[in-house]
């Protein structure tokens, strides 16, 4: 018999390998990558692992050739993944592209630096979140995790897989240096289900390739399954087929965004934390969340009522939510390293409603409680 | 003066191509230009590949972006039309995912060689085993005739206005020095010999190569007075000499001289497939 390959039990590793082992248990069996700091571990795990359970890891010669290779896998029937950070998550940006527009399951990590360009390899940032949401060229939607712990690194990896296969759409997860680096107790459960891919239900010949279920969500036929499908990442009709007009680029554009918004109550996850009786809100993610959780212990010392909205999704982001919070508080804080990217969201989403303010810091170190603390404080006051 | 136009041929009714099978009829007309080179490829794979008598669902055919990248979109096989100069690593992603699939890349020279150049010699130095068929035409044909890397020296593209001047790569070194398994090229005048390289390349494991050098009358051709689709067959006829086993340094293609053609690399060894199952079953105590 085979070995399991999932590592059930108690472990303590760092947030790369969490996302390395969520990956195989979701059943993730492909995986193509180029070096980049600080994702190694992600790489070097899968590339001992994967062999033992049937599984291929390659390194390609770039990243563009790592998503593109990615893409493929997928299309070979295989769950498929990729992992990077700033430099790589840029050339991976056209064949996300590519799997946006053909409709391909697959999940793309980006363990954040310090950034732009080469900027801090070694340290930490939270700059690519609107490369995230915007980076590849088009109109589109998508959808981002953001883990705070290795734990959820763990956990959301398997779920990124899940809501890849659902909504035939890339899945990023935007974990950050620090996750990536810091170890901590991980469990990994014994049984993890692993999503189905959605399959044709018809057979060869009675099958439309991109003709969408009720969901908007097409079943997928891969290579070697008998139903010859031609795949493209030109505008296309129902069979797949080029289709140069206006009518059909509308139609493509407008499923392709609405397959993911009509179910965005069941894509966007955020924790609170006593939002219950709270007159400030903190809006975070990632390791930035982790330090403002401390920030409110010591705003509640000081009597100011802080909580926290803790972003798991980041995109599609939790539009009903921030503006219900908008109509609660007196101010709202996000604290985020870069110099204001989801506080845009958070801005928008508000609609004019409160007073807004960040903590901004563009990497290199997170911040200190202290920095939070006086960031809630200000909004307080000016409440 | 009133130019009458040729009569055009009536179809046959109820005649059928010989490869309809393989073919997306539905699809047809094609989009390429007269006296383009591109039809004759598709034809002449379609015959190799029914010659093989493979299980047609075991074949996948992955292009790029241009004029030959969109051979694969009226070949009824699962296929896959990708992003420019990244088929050959969606392909290494399809066969590796699937090792029983045979995976085939067509796309042009500039797909291949400028944008997807490091993926090509990657690709060979690994000996994946994919089929890589690279249709020729000196230049950028679907965008307009622009200069590629392939363009002879003086040679007119819309980029090039006044000639050339960068130096141009030979495929077939390129290819076999970065360690490709088989290498050959041919014209689209010597369809026979087509169907039969293609049918080599698609049957020797490793990493396989066939330039199939192909004119573009309404850019490349217009431009440097070769004239039409037929007159550059008859150049090909005029200039190309068959010499197999020739050394891939001396099969440069030089405007106005003899250049050659045939299968000049074919080499046994091991595949990435091969390399990586026997570290796998090293690693594992020869269990699987």
């Amino acid at each position: 018999m085979p070995p399991k390959a999932t590592l059930s039990g108690v472990h303590f590793m760092n947030g790369d390998e969490a996302i390395a082992e969520g990956a195989i248990a979701a059943g993730c069996r492909f995986f193509a990558a180029y070096p980049i700091t600080p994702q190694s571990e992600i790489s070097e795990r899968l590339s001992w692992r994967l062999p033992r359970v049937g599984g291929t890891f390659i390194q390609m010669e770039d990243e563009i050739a790592a998503m593109a290779a990615v893409v493929g896998g997928a299309w070979a029937g295989v769950k498929s993944m990729t992992a990077t950070s700033g430099p790589g998550f840029s050339l991976m940006m056209e064949n996300l592209g590519l799997a946006i527009m053909t409709e391909t399951p697959c999940v793309v990590a980006n363990v954040q630096r310090g950034a732009p360009s080469t900027g801090l390899p070694t340290a930490v940032g939270q700059g690519d979140m609107m490369q995230a949401r915007w980076g590849s060229h088009g109109h589109y939607e998508i959808i981002a995790l953001v883990p705070s712990s290795p734990q959820e690194a763990f956990d959301l990896t398997v779920r990124a897989f899940a809501l890849s296969e659902r909504f035939r759409v890339p899945v990023l997860l935007m974990t950050d240096e620090v996750v990536g680096h810091m170890y901590e107790r991980v469990e990994i459960p014994n049984d993890v289900p692993v999503a189905p891919r959605r399959r044709p239900t018809v057979p060869p010949g009675e099958f439309v390739p991109f003709k969408p279920g009720p969901d908007l969500v097409p079943p997928m036929a891969c290579a070697g399954e008998g139903y010859r499908v031609h795949v493209t990442g030109l505008t296309h009709d129902e069979r797949g087929y080029p289709d140069m007009s206006d009518e059909t680029h509308d139609r493509l554009v407008r499923r392709l965004v609405e397959k993911i918004l009509r179910y965005r109550s069941e894509i966007t996850f955020y924790e609170e934390i006593g939002l219950q009786d709270a007159e400030v809100a903190v809006v975070s993610y990632g390791i930035s969340a982790r330090v403002a959780y401390r920030a409110l212990a010591l705003a509640r010392q000081k009597g100011i009522r802080a909580g926290m909205l803790r972003l798991i999704t980041a995109w599609p982001f939790p539009d009903e939510r921030v503006r219900a919070l908008a109509d609660q508080v007196k101010g709202i804080v996000t604290v985020e390293l870069n110099l204001g990217q989801m506080s845009r969201e958070v801005e928008r989403a508000s609609q004019g409603r409160v007073p807004l303010s960040g903590v901004f810091h563009a990497g290199g170190r997170i911040h200190t409680p202290e920095e939070v603390l006086a960031g809630i404080e200000e909004v307080a006051r000016a409440g | 003066m009133q130019v009458k136009a040729k009569p055009v041929p009536e179809i046959i009714p109820g005649a059928q191509h010989p490869m309809e099978k393989f073919l997306r009829t539905e699809r047809i007309p094609h989009i390429w230009c007269a006296g383009c080179g591109l039809g004759t490829v598709l034809g002449n794979f379609l015959y190799a590949l029914d010659e093989l008598a493979w299980d047609p669902d075991s074949v996948a055919v992955v292009a790029g972006i241009g004029c030959t990248a969109r051979i694969p979109g009226y070949v009824r096989l699962d296929t896959y039309h990708t992003t420019h100069g990244r088929a050959i690593p969606f392909a290494t992603g399809l066969k590796l995912a699937n090792p029983k699939l045979h995976v085939v890349v067509i796309s042009g020279d500039g797909d291949l060689f400028a944008i997807g150049g490091n993926h090509l010699i990657h690709a060979a130095r690994r000996n994946m085993d994919l089929t890589v068929i690279c249709v020729n035409n000196f230049n950028y044909g679907m965008t307009g005739g622009q200069s590629g890397p392939t363009t002879p020296l003086d040679g007119k593209t819309t980029t090039t206005p006044f000639g050339n001047f960068e130096h141009s790569f030979n495929l077939v070194h390129l290819a076999a020095s970065a360690g490709a398994s088989y290498v050959a090229r041919w014209t689209t005048l010597d369809g026979r010999r087509l169907q039969r390289g293609f049918m080599e390349a698609l049957s020797h494991k490793g990493f396989t190569f066939v330039e199939v050098i192909s004119p573009c009358p309404t850019n490349y051709g217009r431009r440097n007075k070769i004239g039409d689709g037929l007159d550059e067959l008859r150049y090909y006829a005029d200039h190309a000499a068959i010499r197999h086993g020739a050394d891939p340094k001396e099969t440069e293609f030089v405007p106005g001289k003899p250049f050659l053609v045939g299968k000049f690399v074919e080499l046994d060894k091991p595949t990435y497939h091969e390399m990586y199952a026997a570290k796998v079953a090293e690693m594992t105590g020869g269990k699987k």
